[in-house]
């Protein structure tokens, strides 16, 4: 069993940081934050889902995505866009510290892959709505919690720092379902850059539009905090000049050189489409 | 679902199993006879670079078969997963195509020329081996479907023998209809990993019937998180993918019924035992529509 120490504490930690507020806890799980703060004179919702001892699915206790947290991502976005139909459209900043989604018998029969889909398919509709969506990436931005939150945001940014992590699957678990051992494993992620689980090594990829560098990730002070919000609002400007889908990933010069494969993908597929 | 009783031993026998089909048989399997058009097809040999750099051979395909032809003479676009093939993993080539055909739909719906997309789902989910860039498609192809179902339903069909799991389960929850067999399963996370990472008294990888109750396509039709349960036959399928298509589609999306759901979670107990029989007495079909 993998069972952490104790759970990372940086997604309630920046949340606080950046909003100077616990946020609204709904009454059901504490393990979902969310407030509408001011950043750079706008309203912006920031919304984090943060470990919880007392969660009532024991196994989303420690940071992950569970039934109640995806679903309630769902919630606080959805209720964005309603709020905002008829008038500016406030920036949705949802930052990402997620250990994964929550694995258990329960989980599955109650459609943990549906509740996700619904947090993914929230935040997706708020970029199509013309909301400009940020992910902060603060800790770890694993597998299907990630795709449930963030991982459909105009913008991705991420702290420069040791502990932020993406990857599909934890190291321990990649470890046993592939049975590699886990210094096989950090050897292939020095070689192979999709394998790694390091955010320089993610960043070559070209989803991001931003890596900060150079921030207290774990104690941020006000000048570490002021220069996030920085980054948050000039990604968000970044945004609105843009289009509302996901183009901007494959339009790095990092991703124009790893993912060369998904261009050519995208390349031939045009020139045969309308082909008799 | 068809009123046929799947013990009818004359039908059983004239029938054709979808699920002993290759990718490509069951994409001409859903598609009007003779209108089949493969793109980024073999000859094109758009291979995995990542593969290869780990000593594994990269097929020709990438293991998704995508075609153009019709439906009921309507224009139609089929990406058919081949779940022989690295077990239906989504790699970077593997999901940029599902995920390029979807956008290339969105633009021609978008200048109104209409296009009926069908997904035969057939995945364990990210391809380990190219693990983040897997993520990052399957995050690009949950985009392109959500974009696209606003203008015509994206159809999913999960058959088996593999199933669908990890975040293309989630792209399986987004489509605006899915079709399953009693075969399919439908699952976040893999029996064997729940096993593994929470131990086997939270989950016995091994019993199928308790698997099956859980997260097979039977249970899922019963409780609303399938919309159609048909039996292993390729025609009875190709019928229910045209009738997913004239189908009245609900004013909201599954993935978009939030309020719906989190009542549904909140009449559970999660101290109290809950098993599929369990969970169908309380989320029955249309029991909270």
């Amino acid at each position: 069993m993998s069972v952490e120490p104790s759970p990372s504490q940086r997604g309630r930690i920046w949340f606080e940081a950046l909003t100077g507020s616990e946020g609204i806890i709904a009454d059901a799980s504490r393990s979902v934050r969310v407030v509408d703060g001011p950043l750079g004179g706008e309203r912006t919702r920031f919304i984090a889902v943060v470990p919880d001892a007392r969660n009532r699915f024991p196994r989303a206790r420690g940071g992950e995505v569970g039934l109640d947290e995806a679903w309630a991502l769902a919630q606080h976005v959805r209720h964005a866009i309603s709020s905002d139909r008829d008038g500016a459209r406030r920036p949705i900043v949802a930052v990402v510290d997620v250990s994964s989604q929550a694995y258990g018998r329960r989980e599955e029969l109650l459609g943990i892959h549906l509740a996700c889909a619904a947090a993914a398919d929230a935040y997706a509709s708020a970029r199509l709505a013309g909301h400009p969506v940020i992910a902060l990436l603060v800790g770890r931005a694993m597998s299907g919690a990630f795709l449930a939150h963030g991982y459909q945001a105009n913008r991705i940014l991420a702290l420069d720092s040791a502990a932020v992590m993406v990857h599909a699957m934890g190291k321990q678990a990649a470890a046993r379902v592939t049975r590699r051992s886990l210094v096989e494993l950090e050897g292939l992620g020095e070689r192979i850059a999709p394998m790694a689980y390091d955010i320089r090594s993610y960043a070559t990829l070209g989803p991001l539009h931003r890596l900060i560098a150079d921030v207290n990730a774990d104690a941020p002070g006000p000048t570490d905090v002021e220069r996030v919000r920085a980054e948050l609002l000039s990604a968000i400007a970044d945004a609105r000049a843009g289009t509302r889908d996901l183009a901007s990933r494959l339009a790095s010069p990092a991703a124009r050189q790893t993912r060369a494969a998904s261009i050519a993908v995208r390349r031939r597929l045009a020139e045969q489409w309308d082909a008799a | 679902m068809n009123g046929a009783s799947p013990y009818d031993h004359r039908r059983f026998l004239e029938r054709s199993s979808f699920i002993e089909m290759a990718a490509r048989e069951r994409a001409r399997a859903i598609l009007d006879a003779g209108s089949f058009r493969e793109l980024l097809g073999p000859f094109d040999r758009i291979k995995s670079p990542w593969l290869p750099l780990q000593d594994i051979v990269a097929q020709a395909d990438d293991g998704v078969v995508l075609a153009r032809g019709t439906l009921d003479g309507q224009p139609a676009l089929v990406a058919a997963i081949e779940g022989a093939y690295q077990g239906g993993s989504i790699g970077e080539v593997s999901g940029s195509k599902i995920a390029a055909a979807l956008e290339f739909a969105l633009r021609d719906c978008e200048q109104g020329r209409r296009i009926l997309p069908v997904l035969l789902l057939e995945t364990g989910g990210v391809r380990l081996q190219e693990a983040n860039l897997g993520l990052a498609v399957i995050a690009e192809i949950h985009a392109a479907i959500i974009a696209l179902r606003r203008h015509v339903p994206v159809v999913g069909v999960i058959a088996g023998p593999v199933g669908c799991f990890g975040g293309m389960s989630m792209a399986a929850a987004l489509c605006s209809r899915l079709i399953v067999t009693r075969q399919a399963r439908l699952g976040m996370n893999g029996p064997e990993v729940i096993e593994q990472e929470a131990g086997i008294a939270e989950l016995d990888a091994s019993d199928r019937p308790l698997i099956w109750s859980l997260i097979g396509g039977e249970q899922r039709f019963a409780v609303g998180l399938a919309d159609d349960l048909q039996e292993d036959d390729a025609t009875a399928i190709a019928a229910a993918v045209r009738d997913a298509f004239a189908h009245a589609l609900p004013p909201l999306e599954r993935s978009a019924q939030v309020e719906r759901f989190i009542a549904r979670l909140a009449a559970i107990d999660p101290q109290q035992p809950l098993d599929g029989a369990t969970l169908r007495g309380l989320w029955h079909r249309g029991a909270d529509l």
